[in-house]
């Protein structure tokens, strides 16, 4: 089955506007999709490549795979760690579990959520971070941890996460 | 001569500032022009010490920690190129540490020791030579010696994994079979299977191989979870080496048998640590449990006959087949044999893994290993097994581990996450956090785990608000009772378990007002 031009049109203007183009897509399910059991694979490739897993490219893996648009969209709904918009330029992951709340976890969470001025799931305005939740990063003899762009940090603190923050934003101006 | 010092590269190493450590040394070798060797070796598990920096000398291995990146200059100066005593961080010969020096390491006997992809490394310290004996083996000689071992399952189910892997080898030959090792890692207070993967890959590898000659499989996943990119990296880096060498591929150990070993990552879902959850999200579908029967064993993945195991029960079998079952079964107590790797997590001093023959109190790993809090404050409530197991009080914390003596007082051993609370701990606000986390977590399949939860939460917020509290409790207890019985996984049929404790051992927090958070 083919898609008429004027949708394939329409999907390759999308995509244009946010920065990825079907054939990027395309790419990583041919790639992969010889795999038994390709699609987390193929999903995985393609968030790591864009960012997020576009709605428009929901349709191109369905027909690459020859499933339903809506399988597709079952399984991406399904798993927390795949996100359908883009995020800031750093990912801010706060472990929520027990052996983090025994640490102190819970205020931790409650100064980065009021530090970064968003709640989880959320992208400051400037799109500097995302904010999210994460249940263990297995680092739980060091708690309370975080991780920033899938570095783990632990003995996490307020003030420790105030300093790595502002590192983090603060760009060096050269002056000519 | 050149001096080798080690410095650890395990995500906890790492996520308090082993890198900076590692590169500050380099710098002031360079600047002392010290004749100097880096390696990045595992992490020994003793993380309270981590950055745990380790010199080669000629009396054995002297360790200095936890080392921070800004006291590299000053322990230079006291004499770290040459292992020298004198710093307050010296910690005299790493083995003789009293924290290792209790312990049965049997799977961990390498962890810390070696750097994790050097083959020579790990051939040299006992690698290799369970499969080579097991190569030699029928089929059924290698189950059977797993069987004499006594090893159970230590995903959290401790279902004997020498009969598991006699019923997919008894279902007939003449078809596809798979290895699926359970890297799902989602409890709180694990990191054991982590420290396998990030510290010693090839003893899970070589235990996969052993399965898959066991029950005639030559294809082997590791369903690891997206959160440890870390053990991902040395996963694949481990499986591209040891392709290469021919201890995975077409010809395992060159007796014209084959293997074939992947890495799939989950995607943030707890649930897909359920066996059944996994085989869905492997085959590239939404991680909804299947009921059983058919077990995994008989129809598993792609309907296939499968041996599903945690990393730590794969990475027993090395030691049991170069030693013999038997030496394996020596340890242990009762029907739980061998050795447990205990996680001492959460608010503690000496926080750790922790490989003992079962049968060690739950009082002598917070004590004697532990050394109480980490804030100093007296223990109030232990949580061993997950977050799906039971808030221990401190009458219970003499009972030896064991399954079945935990069993007995409704908690269990789970996958040997122990997490430690002090007295500063509001209970009732850990009773809703088990719904809470439940309700984010089921998968949506059976109506007890995935209505009840969001139930239980609100449940527990009227209770805590004083809202009809009699009946509010009555119904608390109905609903746990609805869900242990009428759940399809233990998501939901075990998320009452943490519930249920905090109603019969902390009342009075459940009862009490949500405690303000002290900042």
């Amino acid at each position: 089955m083919h898609m008429s031009e004027s949708v394939d049109q329409q999907m390759v203007t999308i995509a244009a506007s946010e920065g990825w183009t079907p054939d990027m897509v395309r790419q990583e399910i041919s790639a992969l999709k010889h795999k038994p059991g390709a699609l987390l694979p193929i999903l995985h490739a393609i968030q790591d490549r864009i960012g997020y897993i576009p709605e428009a490219a929901v349709p191109i893996i369905a027909e690459e795979l020859q499933q339903t648009r809506a399988d597709i969209h079952g399984v991406i709904s399904f798993y927390h760690h795949f996100r359908n918009q883009p995020a800031g330029s750093h990912i801010v992951q706060v472990c929520r579990a027990e052996a983090c709340q025994a640490q102190g976890g819970r205020a931790l969470e409650r100064h980065i959520q009021e530090a970064l001025g968003v709640g989880y799931h959320h992208t400051t305005a400037d799109y500097e971070f995302t904010l999210e939740p994460v249940y263990c990063l297995g680092n739980c003899a060091c708690g309370p941890s975080i991780s920033i762009d899938n570095a783990v940090y632990g003995r996490m603190s307020p003030e420790k996460f105030d300093q790595l923050t502002d590192r983090l934003t603060t760009s060096i101006i050269q002056l000519k | 001569m050149t001096t080798i010092i080690y410095v650890p590269c395990d995500t906890t190493a790492l996520s308090l500032g082993a890198d900076q450590v590692a590169e500050n040394i380099h710098h002031y070798a360079d600047q002392h022009s010290a004749d100097i060797r880096i390696v990045r070796n595992g992490s020994r598990g003793l993380f309270w010490l981590e950055p745990l920096v380790e010199v080669a000398t000629a009396e054995g291995r002297v360790a200095y920690g936890p080392v921070e990146p800004e006291q590299v200059a000053e322990l230079v100066a006291a004499g770290l190129f040459d292992g020298k005593p004198g710093h307050p961080l010296y910690l005299g010969s790493i083995e003789e540490h009293p924290y290792l020096k209790r312990q049965q390491r049997l799977t961990f006997s390498r962890i810390g020791i070696t750097d994790p992809l050097c083959l020579d490394d790990y051939i040299a310290h006992g690698g290799f030579v369970g499969l080579k004996k097991a190569a030699a083996l029928t089929s059924q000689g290698i189950v059977d010696e797993v069987k004499n071992s006594g090893l159970r399952g230590r995903g959290g189910a401790a279902f004997p994994a020498g009969i598991k892997w006699q019923t997919v080898l008894d279902e007939p030959q003449d078809q596809q079979k798979y290895i699926v090792c359970n890297a799902d890692e989602g409890d709180s207070g694990t990191f054991a299977d982590r420290l396998v993967m990030e510290c010693d890959p090839y003893m899970l590898i070589e235990g996969m191989v052993i399965a898959g000659l066991a029950v005639g499989a030559t294809q082997g996943y590791i369903y690891l979870r997206s959160e440890y990119l870390l053990s991902q990296q040395m996963l694949n880096a481990a499986i591209r080496r040891a392709e290469v060498a021919g201890y995975l591929g077409e010809n395992v150990c060159g007796n014209g048998r084959a293997f074939h070993l992947e890495v799939r990552l989950g995607a943030g879902a707890y649930i897909c640590g359920e066996e059944t959850a996994l085989l869905e999200s492997l085959e590239g579908k939404r991680g909804l449990v299947r009921a059983k029967p058919p077990l995994p064993a008989i129809k598993g993945l792609f309907g296939q006959p499968t041996v599903m195991n945690n990393v730590l029960s794969l990475s027993a079998v090395p030691f049991i087949m170069a030693r013999g079952g038997q030496a394996y079964a020596d340890y242990g107590m009762g029907r739980s044999l061998g050795t447990l790797a205990i996680q001492l997590a959460g608010n503690i001093k000496q926080g750790g893994l922790i490989e003992v023959a079962f049968g060690v109190t739950l009082l002598e790993i917070l004590q004697d290993f532990g050394g109480g809090t980490f804030t100093g404050r007296p223990i109030k409530a232990v949580q061993v097994g997950g977050p799906l197991m039971a808030y221990m009080p401190e009458e219970q914390w003499h009972t030896p581990m064991d399954y079945e003596a935990f069993a007995q007082l409704g908690a269990g051993i789970g996958h040997g996450g122990v997490v430690v609370f002090d007295d500063s701990v509001d209970m009732g606000e850990q009773a809703r956090f088990a719904m809470e986390f439940c309700a984010f977590e089921s998968c949506g399949k059976c109506t007890p785990c995935r209505i009840g939860s969001v139930r239980g939460v609100e449940v527990i917020d009227r209770i805590r608000a004083g809202e009809n509290r009699d009946n509010n409790l009555e119904l608390l207890e109905e609903l746990c009772e609805t869900m242990v019985d009428g759940s399809l996984c233990a998501m939901g049929g075990m998320t009452p378990y943490p519930v249920q404790s905090v109603m019969k051992y902390f009342p009075e927090d459940l009862l009490a007002s949500p405690r303000p958070l002290e900042v």
